[in-house]
């Protein structure tokens, strides 16, 4: 029996492999376009912007540090493959209301060179942020700090990458999940579904088991929704982050506005599931009267370090892994020899595979901490 | 956009879609499947607890049936024994009847010899009477004639009576 077991361990890790291996073939050709457009962006904006030659004296010296951070960041526009670009639209609240225009209009330009006028207003894209000029001014200036001087940013509701992205991914859980339950409906009784929902319900029963049930327990069943749709949310962004091209390859899972927004859902559910023990718990702590001084504080701070720490460790585990796949790719560039790429594909293919891994596991921990704060909150009172 | 500066917009987003999608999924998909599961869960609870009821009873068939045989092959053994033993009464009771029947006849028969032989007798008897006074009116019709050979049939006679 556990030789068979064994054996089909073998099969499914053989089999991810696999898979990574064919992504990972692909991330390589992907980033190279990605990197080689990013430098020339960079080498442009260099002698743009500062009118003097770039401070590396050889003009050949690769800087990874523009190339991984323009990819881990949020942009308007999805870049493709070569020139191609998938427009997003750009929705601006501004003190004249709301402005909207395709993305497109920039003209894929980064730097602020490239004024969109809309309602009179002047528009730049300064390193995928939108500053609006302020009037009368022609051209974005900096200071010395490569700030703007003379622009201030209006609210930025874009359909950024990100937010196309997260779009993609609410899609591609209705589709999966409402798909899965229609199976259900046709009243086979108690068979247990065959296809899709046979693949999914074993992950559903696993966030019931495994995450709710231990961490909250009685009262789980209220938090299920939250928690299935936090776990598959977040799982989902992760591999769709993993995924190296159009329409993957968007780091929002590692974006910390992302991580903060779950993050705070967390926070007021616990808190708005808090009952009468955990208020107490906090307010009132079993300690003596003399220290309440110093634990109410503690407690109060410790109300918002829970759900602050996911929201970091969510952010900084993906963004953590896309900067050492995209480095690993960038040697490549450092060296500049395709010979290293015998040395960063396996490293970066090992990566991507744990990366894998990790897009699960943090999905895991994220639900399972947030099933955890729950479970506090209304545990039962012991004291 | 700086990294750990989260962006109004994002979280604007993130926090409708997430909200939407919580809603939908919750509505149309989580809903009936954990429905689902949990009836099936619950129906395989059922199926199980009964299966270990009707084995239990089943058992308890077994016992039933086995103390039933154990007791009708006691009572099948019981009846047997009873037959043999009046068998056997039987045989003794139909032994002694024969013998005191046998010895019965026996004694009737003795009784009828005995009978048919005092018959004989007073018989015999009769005759040698008759016989006795048939010579005696011979003798004393010869001796009226002779009184010699009188004499000598009458000792004759007594011999021959003597014979017999």
């Amino acid at each position: 029996m556990s030789k068979y077991l064994k054996l089909s361990y073998l099969a499914v890790f053989v089999l991810l492999l696999g898979f990574s291996g064919n992504l990972q073939a692909s991330n390589g050709n992907g980033h190279n376009h990605d990197e080689e457009d990013a430098r020339h962006s960079v080498e442009e904006q260099d002698s743009h912007q500062n009118g003097e030659a770039s401070v590396n004296t050889e003009e050949d010296v690769y800087d990874p540090t523009p190339v991984v951070m323009h990819h881990i960041q949020d942009g308007h526009g999805f870049h493709v493959a070569g020139d191609f670009s998938v427009a997003l639209p750009v929705i601006l609240w501004t003190d004249n209301g709301l402005v909207t225009f395709m993305s497109s209009e920039f003209h894929h330009d980064i730097t602020g060179h490239h004024v969109v006028e809309k309602k009179g207003m002047r528009f730049v894209n300064l390193h995928e942020d939108i500053y609006q000029l302020n009037k009368g001014a022609e051209n974005i200036k900096m200071d010395a700090s490569h700030h703007p001087v003379n622009a201030s940013k209006p609210l930025d509701f874009s359909i950024t990458k990100n937010v196309f992205t997260l779009l993609l991914a609410a899609l591609i859980l209705c589709l999966i999940f409402l798909t899965s339950a229609k199976k259900y409906k046709k009243g086979n009784g108690h068979k247990v579904p065959k296809g899709l929902a046979s693949f999914m319900e074993p992950l559903v029963v696993f966030v019931r088991d495994d995450i709710a049930k231990p961490n909250i327990g009685k009262k789980y069943e209220r938090y299920m929704p939250l928690l299935l749709t936090m776990f598959f949310l977040i799982w989902t962004l992760n591999l769709i982050g993993l995924v190296p091209f159009f329409p993957g390859s968007a780091n929002m899972s590692g974006n910390i506005a992302f991580t903060f927004s779950l993050a705070v859902i967390t926070l007021l559910v616990t808190n708005f599931s808090g009952n009468k023990g955990y208020w107490k718990h906090i307010l009132l702590p079993p300690v003596p009267k003399a220290l309440w001084i110093i634990m109410i504080p503690v407690e109060i701070i410790g109300v918002l370090t829970k759900p602050f720490a996911l929201m970091i460790r969510l952010f900084a585990n993906i963004t953590a892994g896309h900067i050492i796949v995209l480095s690993l790719i960038s040697l490549i560039f450092i060296f500049k020899t395709p010979a290293m790429g015998l040395v960063s594909v396996p490293f970066a293919l090992f990566i991507s595979v744990l990366e894998l891994l990790v897009a699960a596991l943090q999905a895991y921990i994220f639900t399972m901490l947030t099933a955890l704060f729950i479970g506090t909150a209304v545990a039962e009172d012991h004291h | 956009m700086d990294l750990v500066t989260p962006e109004i917009g994002l979280i604007f987003w993130t926090t409708v879609t997430f909200v939407i999608l919580l809603f939908l999924l919750a509505k149309f998909a989580w809903k009936p499947i954990l429905k689902a599961v949990r009836e099936r869960e619950s129906f395989i609870e059922d199926a199980i607890s009964s299966a270990d009821k009707a084995r239990a009873e089943m058992e308890q068939l077994k016992s039933d049936n086995e103390q039933i045989l154990r007791d009708a092959r006691a009572e099948r053994d019981g009846i047997l024994k009873d037959a043999r033993d009046m068998r056997e009464k039987m045989i003794v009771e139909a032994k002694g009847q024969a013998s005191t029947e046998a010895a019965k006849i026996v004694t009737q028969a003795k009784e009828l010899i005995e009978n048919q032989k005092m018959a004989a007798i007073t018989d015999l008897k009769n005759q040698v009477a008759g016989m006795s006074i048939d010579i005696a009116e011979k003798i004393i019709r010869k001796e009226l004639s002779d009184k010699a050979s009188q004499e000598t049939m009458v000792a004759e006679q007594l011999n021959d009576f003597k014979l017999n």
